[in-house]
């Protein structure tokens, strides 16, 4: 029984959902980046920077945590995009990487006496950090929808069409959309998190009034992508012969032909909003927990329209046929029902996760306390 | 199977990979090591409550944060480049080599990262006792990921609990337990994690030292190198233990790298295991590579026989007798496995051919013979040797597989030495008057750097040309892309890393002279 029910076809949909709900999380969790973005902008004095970076800081382990995760699980569970992708989009892989190095340095030796670069340089760090790794994320994510220039030969190596390695698709308008959206969710939540965890009036202040503009240009960047992708041709796999092919309003008629997740996604969107508005309207400091759920949902069905109902989730728009599926770009059955089990210690983990972050963060941040006894770290 | 490689693309992909190792190795040790150090002072405090050993923690708690972020950005580095710049390598192992390494996210990294915070950011937050366990759950946590990734590279060292499935042209494991119980990933594992703690006892000793030259903070000072000696002292001896089990693992798994370690040319019985030697160029060469000589040697008679399996009388293959055959050892020349390699990937091309064309019988009747036994043991085992020119090519450079297992382990009977010698004069209570042993071990800290970096300087450098033993050369691994990129990117790693080295170093020198906080 257990044999029918965990076929090799589930186990690719099974590993699939885990993936992106581990691209979801660290779309979440890049709260901290959007926070970071803002650290020239949004304090207006030394004290409310050091308030800032230290709500972030104790979070920054976590996004970077979840970023290796992700990449491990994908790696695991599709290693023909792990070969792919990052082989072959050489450059754009390799621009996030620097991006995350120089964050957890940043933090730890930033107000470090003798850090040698100083101050200033480590905050550029987080600053960088903060706009480029939402930005090349959601930029390199795009191209799950928009397709990539690569083909595979017989022995499925990658080869990458243009000499930019990954560059090209910064010139893709759509890519830039979803880059964006994503560089401003993150900002949106980064305020919403720091109106949550800082205690500090006119900080509240300036943030709500942030909120607003950047609230604004998500909401401008998303809905560009999202009509643009509903309209799109999309890169659909023949369910008998296995072939991609190009279908009209693809990605429209995955939203419509599984429900759930236009469900799963109007609720991502519609908390997103909520989270928003009822800091806004209501002064509310809870906005974080709505934006942030509602983050994760939409991220995860986008994430399922990229890679079910017959899609191809790492499409080539250079050599259709090298186009990769949940089911030509997995692992063996046997690697996949071995994770699962481990897999089965997620719920675990977050709940050892959410008990840590509530323990840590019931007690919101002040200058009294950057300023007291046990001073701040960063 | 791969298009025509660019030797220095090869070189510069590996010049990255070394260079972003070599420095995550810098911080990794002491991590793993100076968690449970930190976890034991700890335990004390919460034990007595006295507010001293409080202080003691924190001030190597202080250590260990600056050194843990930049071990944590050069890891992220290290997993994404499997993919950046080892893509083939990643299809074609990725069904095995994946699986540990999302493992070690879901286990150990998530483990780590949530109590660090709490760590940290704690004190005053939570419970002392919830404090504690939180401190135990990190060094827990470092542990467990250096657990994971030392399967994952055990594996490439021994391939074991896969078969090789041709329609997809990769290797799938067919047994996690045969990859989780490698011996080599229990040796390494219990080799490399023994080697942090000890590398981190030092540190802790030599610091110690430091003040107690300085005649500062004397009480934290001889409690520390109290800890550190115990610790570095059991710690030093299951590096001993487990040394010797690695090098008999490895003259059964990796026997080119075993003989090369040794600068074992001709196989012998009765093998004498060199103590201390110097190399020079003799005038003889194998293939384009010089034969090494001794300029001097002090040799323990019959040693390496034992080392191998316990015998004087055992036949240790030397390097002449690996590469080109010895019929009295039954030692297959490498020509012979070249030969057997190109029938397998001629095989897997026919295979291929068939596909595309269509010819499904002979895709069946060859897809059979890959399942075979007697194929994949004697045919399929020596894939990798397709992609060798000349049987030369499986000698890896035989000066720095000597020169870094030689240092590697005099140094490490050097630090048995140290701790104990540290235990002794603490217990005795005159640490502080021998200002000769405080500047021994001060010394200690570089070296003990030194021998960490060239224990994996020997695995990875002793094991060339493969990156997967006898499946996969380096050369058939790398990513197609230009040598220009991959050298601009070296430079760049190799400048901010060098930066970040620079202000980590600075950091903690000047935490340690500021001293713990009052």
């Amino acid at each position: 029984m257990t044999t029918i029910l965990i076929s090799y076809l589930f186990l690719q949909y099974y590993w699939w959902v885990i993936v992106s709900l581990l691209a979801s999380l660290l779309v979440f969790l890049m709260f901290v980046q959007g926070g970071q973005s803002m650290i020239y902008s949004l304090p207006d004095t030394d004290m409310r920077k050091t308030m800032i970076v230290n709500a972030l800081g104790r979070k920054w382990e976590f996004t970077f945590t979840t970023l290796v995760t992700f990449g491990g699980a994908f790696f695991a569970s599709f290693p023909l995009f792990y070969a792919t992708s990052f082989g072959g989009a050489y450059w754009v892989w390799i621009a996030i990487l620097f991006s995350f190095i120089i964050q957890a340095v940043a933090y730890e030796y930033r107000s470090k006496p003798a850090n040698i670069l100083g101050k200033k340089t480590f905050d550029l760090f987080l600053f960088l950090n903060g706009a480029l790794g939402p930005f090349l994320i959601g930029t390199a994510v795009a191209t799950f929808f928009t397709g990539s220039q690569y083909s595979l030969n017989l022995m499925l190596s990658v080869k990458w069409a243009t000499p930019w390695h990954g560059l090209e698709a910064l010139i893709n308008g759509r890519n830039l959309a979803l880059g964006l959206a994503v560089l401003f969710l993150a900002r949106v939540n980064g305020l919403l998190y720091i109106i949550n965890s800082v205690d500090d009036g006119e900080l509240l202040e300036k943030s709500v009034r942030k909120l607003l503009i950047n609230s604004v240009s998500f909401i401008a960047f998303f809905l560009f992508f999202l009509v643009t992708l509903l309209l799109a041709d999309g890169y659909a796999v023949n369910s008998e012969t296995g072939k991609v092919i190009l279908e009209k309003y693809k990605y429209l008629h995955n939203f419509l032909q599984m429900p759930l997740v236009l469900i799963i996604f109007l609720a991502g969107v519609v908390g997103i909003l909520y989270g928003i508005a009822v800091t806004i309207f209501k002064n509310s400091i809870k906005g974080i927990w709505f934006s942030g759920a509602g983050t994760i949902l939409a991220v995860f069905a986008l994430f399922l329209v990229a890679g079910f109902n017959g899609t191809s989730f790492y499409p080539s728009s250079y050599h259709l046929p090298s186009s990769l599926t949940i089911h030509n770009a997995s692992s063996s059955e046997f690697t996949l029902k071995t994770m699962m089990y481990v897999s089965f210690i997620i719920p675990f983990v977050v709940a050892y996760i959410w008990y840590a972050w509530k323990a840590i963060n019931k007690k919101r941040i002040t200058g009294d306390e950057m300023n007291g006894e046990e001073g701040h770290v960063y | 199977m791969i298009e025509h490689v660019n030797p220095a693309l090869v070189d510069w992909s590996r010049a990255q990979f070394a260079l972003t190792a070599i420095y995550h190795w810098i911080f990794v040790p002491l991590t793993l090591g100076l968690s449970f150090i930190i976890a034991m002072m700890e335990t004390i405090y919460v034990r007595t409550g006295n507010e001293e050993w409080k202080r003691l923690t924190r001030f190597w708690m202080t250590l260990f944060g600056i050194n843990f972020a930049i071990g944590v950005a050069t890891g992220l580095i290290l997993e994404f480049e499997f993919g950046t710049n080892w893509s083939n390598y990643s299809w074609f192992v990725g069904d095995i080599f994946g699986a540990p390494l999302a493992i070690e996210g879901i286990l150990a990294f998530f483990l780590e990262s949530t109590f660090i915070a709490v760590m940290f950011f704690g004190w005053n937050k939570v419970g002392k006792k919830f404090h504690l366990t939180s401190t135990w759950l990190v060094a827990i946590g470092a542990n467990l990921s250096a657990l994971w990734i030392l399967v994952a590279n055990a594996w490439m060292q021994n391939p074991v609990g896969m078969v090789f499935n041709p329609d997809t042209a990769r290797n799938e494991m067919i047994d996690f337990w045969a990859v989780l119980f490698n011996p080599v990933a229990v040796d390494k594992f219990l080799h490399t994690i023994s080697s942090g703690f000890l590398l981190a006892s030092l540190f802790v000793l030599g610091i110690s030292s430091w003040f107690l030259l300085k005649k500062r903070e004397e009480w934290l000072a001889k409690r520390s190198m109290l800890i550190a000696a115990i610790f570095g002292l059991l710690s030093s001896l299951l590096v001993v233990f487990t040394g010797d089990t690695s090098a008999r693992t490895l003259a059964k798994t990796q026997p080119v790298k075993f003989a090369a370690f040794e600068a074992l040319y001709e196989g012998k019985q009765n093998a004498g295991l060199i103590a201390l030697g110097v190399l020079k160029d003799s005038e003889e060469k194998l293939g384009k590579k010089k034969v090494k000589d001794f300029l001097f040697r002090i040799e323990i008679p019959g040693f390496l026989s034992v080392m191998t399996d316990g015998d004087r009388n055992s036949f240790v293959p030397g390097i002449n007798d690996l590469v080109y055959g010895n019929a009295d050892s039954t030692v297959f020349p490498v020509t012979e496995k070249m030969k057997r390699g190109k029938i397998a990937r001629d095989l897997l091309n026919n295979y291929k051919a068939a596909k595309r064309q269509n010819e499904k019988e002979t895709a069946a009747d060859i897809k059979k013979i890959f399942h075979e036994e007697k194929f994949v043991d004697e045919i399929f085992r020596y894939f990798g040797y397709a992609f060798l020119e000349t049987p030369e090519e499986a000698i890896p450079n035989v000066s720095i597989a000597f020169y870094s297992f030689h240092l590697m382990v005099m140094l490490g009977f050097m630090f048995i030495l140290v701790c104990l010698i540290a235990l002794y004069l603490v217990l005795r209570g005159t640490i502080a008057k021998n200002k000769w042993f405080l500047w021994i071990a001060l010394i200690s800290i570089p070296l003990a750097y030194i021998a960490s970096e060239s224990g994996w300087v020997l695995a990875e450098m002793g094991r060339q040309p493969w990156i997967i033993q006898d499946m996969m050369p380096v050369s058939a691994a790398v990513t197609q892309i230009s040598t220009g990129s991959v050298m601009t990117t070296f430079i760049l790693f190799a400048l901010l890393f060098t930066a970040l080295l620079i202000a980590e170093v600075s950091i903690m020198v000047k935490q340690i002279k500021t001293g713990p906080k009052h």
